[in-house]
C-alpha cells in the first residue's frame, strides 16, 4: 500500500511499486487529465507536481512518491482566479492557447511550477523551463504569452510567496531517477 | 446530405433525453424505420442537427471530427448564424458515425470549404420554421416577422416570441426544402467572422476533455500490440509464457495474419491484454516473437531516395503539357535544373492512436477519435462480417482527437480493438505507444522532384519541366499501383499557375515498401518544397528579388485552367469557377507578405529572408522566414504567413492553424525524417524523431486577408510554403542551398 496526498486528499494505492505514477493516476484512480505522450520523459504531456515541483509522471514509479503531495491538472485550480481556476488556467483561456488540447494539461502544470519558482520569468527562463513540453499543434507562441500574462497577474494577486525561500533561479524538472537517487541519499 | 426533416415527435427522442415539446430537425430518418425499431435501438441513431427546447436552449450537432482545428466551434457557429441563435444559449453535441449526416470525413481541409452552404441551410431551415410558427400565431405573413437573437419579432408591432415558446409550434410544421431557404447576406453576419467562445476550451483547461486514450469502462482490458517490424511481415511463432507471469496480464492473443495490399487493416502481430497499462507494457517486454519479414525487408530509404532522384532526372510519363519542350535547345547559361528530395515523414500526433470496443454477438460499441467515422464503421462491419442492413448494429462514438494530421483517417487501430474485444469477450482499449506510432505509421511518401526552366529576357522563365517520383497512396489498396492518380497530382504539381508557353509535367512509376498516408497537406509538402525552392533559385540566377520572380512568373491577372494543359484537374473537388486559380490573389498575397515582413530590407551578414507561396485546398498562403546561420547553426529568427482563405468563420482558429502550420513546417524542414533500414523504421521516440520545441520557435505573425470569396480550407494550406521559405532563407543567409530535407543533415538546428 503506497500512501500519498493527491490534490489535497489522502490516497492509498495497492499497485506494483514500480508502476509509473501516470498509469496509477489514469488506470487506477481514473484521473485522466494527465496524459501519455511518450512514456519516456521526453514530451511533458504527463507533467504533475510533486511537492510543487514539476515532474514527469510517466517515469516516476509510485514508490518514489510515497508520502509526497501530488497535484494534477484536476487539482491545479487554487480558487484565486476566475471560475476557481489558477492564474495559469485563466491566462490559458484568455489567450485561447489550446488547439487539440492534448498536451495542455502538461503545459499548464509545467507553467504553474515555473511561476511558483520564478514569479516573473524572462523569455530565456520560460524557454528553458518549457522546452521539455512538446506541443505538436504548435501553440508555443500563445503559451509564452499566457505565461507572461499569468506571471503579471499572479504576482499582483499574491505578491511573492514564501515557498521561494532558498530557491534561486534554476527550475529543475526532476525525473524519477533523480528523485530516487535523492531518496537513497537521504 | 440527405434532406432535412422535422423529427420533433419521434418516439426515440425521449430515449435520447430530449424533452417533449422540443423542436428537432433531423435528417431523413424514415418513419417506417423509426416505428419498426425499439426506442432503445434508436437511441444511438439519433441524427438530429438542431434541437430547440421549450426553455430556449439550443442544441446543435457537430457532425465533423475535432482534432484541434476548432471545427466543433465553427460548424455550430455557422448553424447558429443562420438560425439567429444567441451563442450563449447554444450547446454542442458530437454526432456519432451515421451515413445520414452526409460526409463526416474530416480530411482534406474540407469541412468548411465543401460544406459551408449545406451547414448554413440547416440553420436557415430551422429559422424559417420558427418564423413561420410565429407568423401563424400572429396570423400574419411570414414576411412580417423576423428572427433576431433567439426571438422572432413582429416587424410592425415590435412584439416578440422566444425560440423556446415557438418550439412546440415549429415542431408541427413541415420544413421548407433546404435549397429554397434564404441565406443571410454576408454583410449581415453577426457570428461568422467573429471570435466566439470555443466549445471545448473550458474542458481542456480544466483537464476534463475526453480523448480516445481516456476511455474507461468497467471490466475493460488494456491492450498493447507488438506489430511486424516490416510491412507484410508475419508472426512465425511466439512464446507468451514469461509475459503471462506478469501480475495483471490477463491474456496474450495473436492477431489475424493480414496480407498485402494492406488497405486500412491492422498490421497483425501479438497483443498483450492486461488490467492496467503498466502490466500490459511490462508483459510486452517479455514476449518472444519470431518473425518472417517478407520481401519488404529489402528496403533501405537512403538508397531509395537516391534512386528516386535518378529517376526524376529522366523523362517520365506526361501529366500535363503545353507547347514543345523536347525539341527546344536549352541555352545552358540561362538554364537551371534542380532535384529536391523529402524523406518519409510521420504525423506524430501528441495523442497516439487509441480505440475502445465492446463486441457482443453481432453488436458492437466503439469509442475512438477518428477523422472518418463512416469509413471506420464500414471497415468494422466488414471485419465483423455484418450485412449491409446490420451496419447500424455498430455504435461508433467519436471522441476528441489529441491531434491527427491525417493519421486518424485510417481505422487500423479501431479494427484492432474490435478484433481483440471479439476474441477476449471483454471491453478492450488498444493503446499505441509512441514507438508504435513512429514505427508503424502511414508515412508521407519519400519523394524526389525535379525542375528545369530557362530564364527569359523579361525576367521570367519558360520551357519548364516538373517531375516527381514517390510511392503512391493507391498502393494501400492495390499492390500494383505505381503512380499517383490525377487527383493526387493536382496537389501543387499539375496545377502550376505560371504564365508559360512551354511546359511538361511528368510522373514516374515507383515501388512501395511502407504504408503511405496523408500527412497534413499531403503531396503539397514535396511539390510545394520543390516549386518554392526552384522559384528562389531562378530569382538568384536572374539576380532578381524572389518576390519579383514570383510576380513575373505569375504574369497577368487571370484565372488559370490546368485542364488546358491536357491535365484532368480536380481543384480539390471545388468548382473551378467559384474557386479559381486566381493569379491576382496570388500576387497580392506575395506582395503582402513581402511588405509585412519587409523581406527586402538590408540585413546583417549571416542573416537572410526567404519567401514561398502555394495555393492548396482552395486557399492561398505565403510564408516568409528570417534566419541566421552562424558556426553551422541555423537559428530561425522570425516567421510570417499571409493567408487568403476567402470568408473566414472563426478568425482566431484560422490564425491558430497558421501558427500551428508554421511550427509543423518548421519540424518538417529542420528535422523531419523517418528512415528505413532493411524494411524497419529506425526512429522510435522524440529523442531520435524530434519535433519543434519552444526553444526553436521564433517570433511569429499571421496576416489574414479579408475576403468575400467562398471559403477555402485551413487545416493544411499553411504547411506547404513554410519549409521552402526556411531553406530559401538559409540560402540567402549562408549561400548554402538545401535541396534535400531535412536541414539538420547539414546544419545544427
Ligand atoms: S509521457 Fe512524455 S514525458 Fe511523460
Ligand atoms: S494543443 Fe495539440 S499538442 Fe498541444
Amino acid at each position: 500500500m503506497i500512501k500519498m496526498t493527491l490534490n489535497n486528499k489522502p490516497v492509498a494505492l495497492d499497485v506494483d511499486p514500480q508502476m509509473p505514477l501516470l498509469y496509477a493516476l489514469r488506470d487506477e484512480l481514473k484521473l485522466t487529465g494527465t496524459k501519455f505522450g511518450c512514456g519516456a520523459g521526453q514530451c511533458g504531456a504527463c507533467t504533475v507536481h510533486v511537492n510543487g515541483v514539476a515532474m514527469r509522471s510517466c517515469i516516476t514509479p509510485v514508490s518514489a512518491i510515497a508520502e509526497q503531495a501530488i497535484t494534477t491538472i484536476e487539482g491545479l485550480a487554487d480558487n484565486n482566479g476566475n471560475l476557481g481556476e489558477s492564474a495559469v488556467q485563466v491566462a490559458w483561456r484568455e489567450f485561447k492557447v489550446p488547439q487539440c488540447g492534448y498536451c495542455q494539461s502538461g503545459q499548464m502544470m509545467s507553467a504553474a511550477a515555473l511561476l511558483k519558482a520564478i514569479p516573473l520569468p524572462n523569455d530565456e527562463q520560460i524557454i528553458e523551463h518549457m522546452q521539455g513540453n512538446i506541443c505538436r499543434c504548435g501553440t508555443y507562441q500563445r503559451i509564452k504569452a499566457a505565461i507572461k500574462s499569468a506571471a503579471t497577474h499572479s504576482t499582483v494577486a499574491n505578491s511573492v510567496t514564501t515557498d521561494l525561500a532558498g530557491m534561486n533561479n534554476g527550475v529543475e524538472i526532476f525525473d524519477a531517477r533523480q528523485l530516487a537517487n535523492k531518496k537513497q541519499g537521504a | 446530405m440527405n434532406s432535412i426533416e422535422n423529427v420533433s415527435r419521434r418516439g426515440f427522442l425521449k430515449v435520447a433525453g430530449i424533452s417533449s415539446g422540443a423542436f428537432v430537425l433531423g435528417i431523413n430518418l424514415p418513419i417506417s424505420t423509426a416505428q419498426a425499431k425499439s426506442a432503445a435501438a434508436l437511441s444511438h441513431e439519433l441524427n438530429f442537427f438542431v434541437s430547440i427546447a421549450s426553455d430556449s436552449m439550443v442544441t446543435l450537432v457537430c457532425h465533423r471530427s475535432e482534432m484541434g482545428q476548432g471545427i466543433r466551434t465553427s460548424v455550430p457557429q455557422i448553424i447558429a448564424e443562420e438560425l439567429e441563435a444567441d451563442w450563449q444559449k447554444v450547446s454542442v453535441v458530437q454526432a456519432k458515425a451515421n451515413s445520414k449526416y452526409g460526409s463526416q470525413g474530416t480530411a482534406g481541409s474540407a469541412s468548411i470549404r465543401n460544406h459551408f452552404t449545406s451547414i448554413r441551410q440547416i440553420g436557415a431551415v430551422a429559422r424559417e420554421m420558427l418564423e413561420q410558427a410565429a407568423a401563424n400565431i400572429w396570423q400574419v405573413q411570414r414576411s412580417s416577422v423576423k428572427a433576431e437573437k433567439h426571438f422572432v419579432v413582429h416587424t410592425t408591432t415590435g412584439e416578440k416570441i422566444s425560440f423556446g415558446e415557438l418550439a412546440s409550434h415549429a415542431a408541427k410544421l413541415t420544413p421548407p426544402g433546404s435549397k429554397k431557404v434564404k441565406l443571410k447576406n454576408n454583410a449581415d453576419f453577426s457570428l461568422i467572422g467573429k471570435d466566439i467562445k470555443l466549445v471545448d476550451l473550458d474542458n481542456i483547461v480544466a483537464g476534463k476533455a475526453q480523448y480516445a486514450q481516456d476511455i474507461q469502462l468497467p471490466n475493460m482490458l488494456i491492450a498493447t500490440i507488438v506489430r511486424p517490424p516490416v510491412v507484410g511481415g508475419k508472426v512465425l511463432s511466439f512464446d507468451a509464457s514469461e509475459a503471462l507471469k506478469i501480475k495483471g496480464v490477463v491474456d496474450v492473443i495473436a492477431l489475424k495474419p493480414r496480407s498485402i495490399p494492406v488497405t486500412t487493416n491492422p498490421l497483425s502481430g501479438v497483443a498483450v491484454l492486461a488490467n492496467n497499462t503498466w502490466a500490459a507494457l511490462e508483459g510486452r517486454k517479455k514476449l518472444k516473437i519470431k518473425w518472417q519479414h517478407g520481401d519488404k525487408a529489402s528496403h533501405n530509404s537512403s538508397e531509395f531516395s537516391k534512386k528516386l532522384a535518378k529517376k526524376v532526372n529522366q523523362q517520365g510519363e506526361t501529366v500535363a503539357t503545353k507547347g514543345d519542350i523536347y525539341n527546344h535547345q536549352y541555352n545552358d547559361k540561362n538554364t537551371l535544373e534542380a532535384t529536391y528530395t523529402v524523406p518519409y515523414l510521420n504525423h506524430t500526433p501528441m495523442e497516439t492512436p487509441a480505440a475502445t470496443a465492446i463486441v457482443n454477438g453481432n453488436k458492437c460499441t466503439i469509442w475512438a477519435g477518428t477523422q472518418n467515422p463512416q469509413w471506420a464503421k464500414r471497415n468494422v462491419a466488414q471485419e465483423l462480417g455484418l450485412a449491409k442492413d446490420e451496419h447500424d448494429n455498430i455504435e461508433l462514438n467519436i471522441t476528441l482527437m489529441g491531434g491527427a494530421f491525417g493519421r486518424k483517417s485510417k481505422a487500423d487501430f479501431i479494427i484492432e480493438a474490435v478484433e481483440l474485444a471479439k476474441t477476449s469477450k471483454r471491453p478492450v482499449k488498444v493503446i499505441w505507444s509512441r514507438e508504435d506510432d513512429i514505427q508503424h505509421g502511414y508515412y508521407h511518401s519519400i519523394s524526389a522532384n525535379y525542375c528545369k526552366a530557362e530564364l527569359t529576357d523579361n525576367g521570367s522563365a519558360d520551357y519548364w519541366i516538373s517531375r516527381n517520383a514517390y510511392p503512391p497512396i493507391g498502393w494501400l489498396w492495390d499492390a500494383e499501383a505505381k503512380t499517383p492518380t490525377d487527383n493526387q497530382l493536382a496537389l501543387g504539381f499539375g496545377d502550376i499557375p505560371f504564365a508559360l508557353n512551354n511546359l511538361s509535367i511528368e510522373k514516374h512509376a515507383v515501388d512501395s515498401f511502407v504504408r503511405p498516408g496523408w500527412v497534413r497537406s499531403v503531396a503539397c509538402i514535396n511539390n510545394g518544397f520543390a516549386l518554392g525552392s526552384f522559384v528562389d533559385e531562378l530569382a538568384v540566377k536572374a539576380k532578381l528579388p524572389t518576390r519579383q520572380m514570383w510576380l513575373n512568373l505569375l504574369g497577368d491577372d487571370r484565372h488559370v485552367d490546368p485542364n488546358k494543359n491536357n491535365f484532368k484537374y480536380s481543384n480539390y473537388d471545388l468548382d473551378l469557377t467559384a474557386h479559381p486559380i486566381d493569379t491576382k490573389r496570388m500576387k497580392d498575397l506575395i506582395n503582402l507578405i513581402s511588405d509585412k515582413a519587409n523581406v527586402e530590407q538590408k540585413l546583417p551578414e549571416n542573416q537572410g529572408w526567404g519567401i514561398s507561396f502555394l495555393r492548396s485546398f482552395g486557399s492561398f498562403v505565403a510564408a516568409a522566414t528570417k534566419v541566421e546561420v552562424v558556426n553551422n547553426k541555423v537559428t530561425v529568427l522570425e516567421m510570417h504567413t499571409a493567408v487568403d482563405c476567402g470568408i473566414v468563420v472563426t478568425p482566431d482558429r484560422v490564425k491558430a492553424q497558421m501558427e500551428g502550420a508554421m511550427i509543423f513546417g518548421l519540424s518538417i524542414a529542420l528535422m523531419g525524417e523517418i528512415s528505413v533500414v532493411e524494411g524497419k523504421v529506425q526512429q522510435s521516440n522524440f529523442h531520435n524523431s524530434p519535433v519543434t520545441r519552444m526553444n526553436q520557435v521564433p517570433e511569429m505573425h499571421v496576416h489574414l486577408v479579408e475576403s468575400d470569396a467562398p471559403p477555402g480550407g485551413i487545416g493544411e494550406p499553411g504547411v506547404p510554403p513554410v519549409a521552402p521559405s526556411i531553406t530559401n532563407a538559409i540560402y540567402h543567409a549562408s549561400k548554402t542551398r538545401i535541396r534535400d530535407l531535412p536541414v539538420n543533415k547539414i546544419f545544427t538546428v
